[in-house]
């Protein structure tokens, strides 16, 4: 049976899943930027593979929550924070979706091949062009602070709620089953 | 259940500085992974603007081989290169050609005729966006080992500092070779009459799975005029340009790709070094030039001639170079598209 505290399990291991993901993009990302190295191919072969997956992770994701929704926040959370969760909920979806449609566009544009998972080749998704190029790369450029920031404030809330506040709004996404998982019936 | 809240006041602020301390480890290690804290580190942001003439990069344009023209043609494949590399455009046939003539120097000013070193960028397509892109040069070996050793000889050669070129060729013993080839291997008066070399080493895998590690050149069946250096100083700033306008009027320009495969043992990490004589070498197909179009509005203009654009059945090697030259020239691909306001189209009517 559904706890109706908790994210379903379809949910909770697309969030870890996802976020393991999305820290890596993060961290292979300004990586590879920054190195002249033979590292430098690896890295760039891996953000783009992983950009890919996580498109197709996002677009399960959504559909799961279109499906099962998300349990309610405690009733005594403030409502500036209720408004900041939700908010930063928004955000979050929106930049899960738009970064690797965005670094997708952005290598179509400047004619470069997408290579991912080892040899697949997809298609471009947007004509070349050196403005349209430039708009792309601006935008998956500093859309990635922005998300990485975005990410860290998610991360500092998902603390506050589960060293202080202590209110079961963590505990809805835990990767663990925990103690607080009703019994069939119970 | 024990009531939510529990325990809030004696531990809250030892859960702030929790809270604090694993953000600010992300944010660090973050600002670390970006080379932030690391100014030592050598980006392909540094490489490329170390690139720099005195007179600043000229914007808009590529950061080096600035000077150039288009070309299209095909690559008409002989079949031999299947034998090697499962590579789509190795099958008989033919296949468009996108590609650029240049002259190795980063300053837009200097004239054709005193760049000892010519270079070509080449892109062959087949079906199933299956891209080869290549950029090769004249020379027979790279002048530097190491992209390292590349970066200090772009410091090294526009430092103020007297003996910087002198301690440079001390630390690097391989830059005499390529010193001795540029001041005895013959000029000549047209692109059509160079060849391009790879030099650096890529691995071909056929269709059974079996791979070798190669090196290719276009060799020109134009012949060789060999033209003193003196005169061709004295030539227009833009001779080469307009000389391979004119000869690709008269008739289409070709030039043999021929793959040559390492041996055991041969120095395959370092394009400084070339491979001995006799190894197996294999003829994959004839480049032809059918035209010529200028820089600015060719379509060569969009192509970024990044040697990492490989179809299937070529890979990178041990050689450094490739990722090294991949990371930097989409450096320079990401400036010059944002600076292309100062590098214009000609409108079609001002031609």
């Amino acid at each position: 049976m559904a706890d109706p505290k908790k994210f379903s399990p379809l949910q909770r291991v697309l969030h870890w899943l996802m976020a393991i993901c999305i820290l890596t993009m993060f961290f292979v990302g300004v990586g590879m930027v920054s190195t002249v190295t033979p590292k430098y191919l690896r890295l760039i072969e891996l953000h783009k593979t992983v950009g890919i997956l996580l498109l197709i992770l996002v677009v399960i994701r959504i559909a799961a929550r279109w499906r099962y929704g998300a349990p309610a926040l405690p009733a005594n959370l403030p409502v500036p924070i209720k408004l900041a969760a939700g908010l930063s909920h928004y955000v979050l979806y929106g930049l899960m979706i738009v970064m690797p449609l965005l670094g997708w566009a952005m290598l179509s544009a400047a004619n470069y091949p997408v290579v991912v998972f080892g040899g697949l080749r997809l298609p471009p998704i947007a004509p070349q062009g050196e403005l349209l190029h430039t708009v792309l790369w601006d935008a998956h450029h500093y859309l990635a602070f922005v998300f990485f920031a975005v990410v860290l404030a998610h991360l500092s809330a998902a603390l506050m709620h589960a060293l202080i506040r202590r209110d079961g709004v963590f505990e809805a996404m835990s990767p663990l089953p925990g103690p607080s998982m009703r019994q069939p019936g119970g | 259940m024990k009531p939510p809240r529990a325990g809030v006041g004696r531990s809250a602020l030892g859960s702030w500085a929790i809270i604090g301390i694993v953000v600010a480890i992300a944010a660090i290690a973050f600002v670390y992974t970006a080379g932030w804290l690391s100014p030592q580190r050598t980006t392909p942001a540094k490489l490329v603007s170390a690139l720099a003439p005195p007179g600043g990069p000229a914007l808009g344009r590529r950061r080096n081989h600035v000077k150039g023209v288009c070309f299209t043609g095909t690559f008409e494949a002989t079949g031999a290169g299947t034998a090697i590399s499962r590579a789509p455009m190795f099958v008989r046939g033919q296949y468009p050609v996108v590609g650029r003539f240049n002259v190795a120097t980063a300053d837009p000013n200097a004239p054709d005729g005193t760049v000892r070193v010519r270079g070509m960028g080449l892109q062959i397509s087949a079906p199933g966006q299956q891209i080869w892109r290549s950029a090769m040069i004249s020379a027979p070996f790279f002048p530097v080992a190491t992209p390292s050793a590349f970066y200090a000889l772009l410091l090294a050669s526009s430092s103020k500092a007297p003996d910087a070129m002198k301690m440079f060729i001390a630390a690097h013993p391989e830059f005499a070779n390529f010193g001795a080839w540029a001041k005895t291997a013959p000029w000549t008066r047209s692109y059509a009459e160079e060849p391009y070399n790879s030099l650096d080493s890529f691995v071909f895998t056929s269709g059974s799975g079996a791979t070798s590690i190669v090196r290719w050149s276009l060799l020109p069946t134009a012949p060789a005029v060999s033209v003193p250096p003196e005169v061709l100083a004295k030539q227009d700033p833009y001779f080469l340009d307009q000389e391979i306008a004119q000869r690709v009027k008269a008739g289409p320009l070709r030039w043999t790709m021929v793959v040559t495969v390492a041996a055991a043992g041969d120095p395959t990490a370092d394009p400084s070094k070339a491979w001995p004589q006799g190894r197996r070498t294999v003829d994959v197909g004839t480049l032809v030039v059918q035209d010529v179009q200028p820089d600015r509005d060719g379509p060569c203009r969009d192509i970024n001639y990044d040697p990492t654009v490989l179809p299937a059945g070529i890979s990178t090697s041990d050689d450094p170079f490739p990722a090294a030259r991949s990371s930097a020239y989409r450096v320079s691909y990401d400036r010059r598209t944002a600076e292309a306001k100062y590098y214009p189209r000609t409108a079609p009517e001002a031609r």
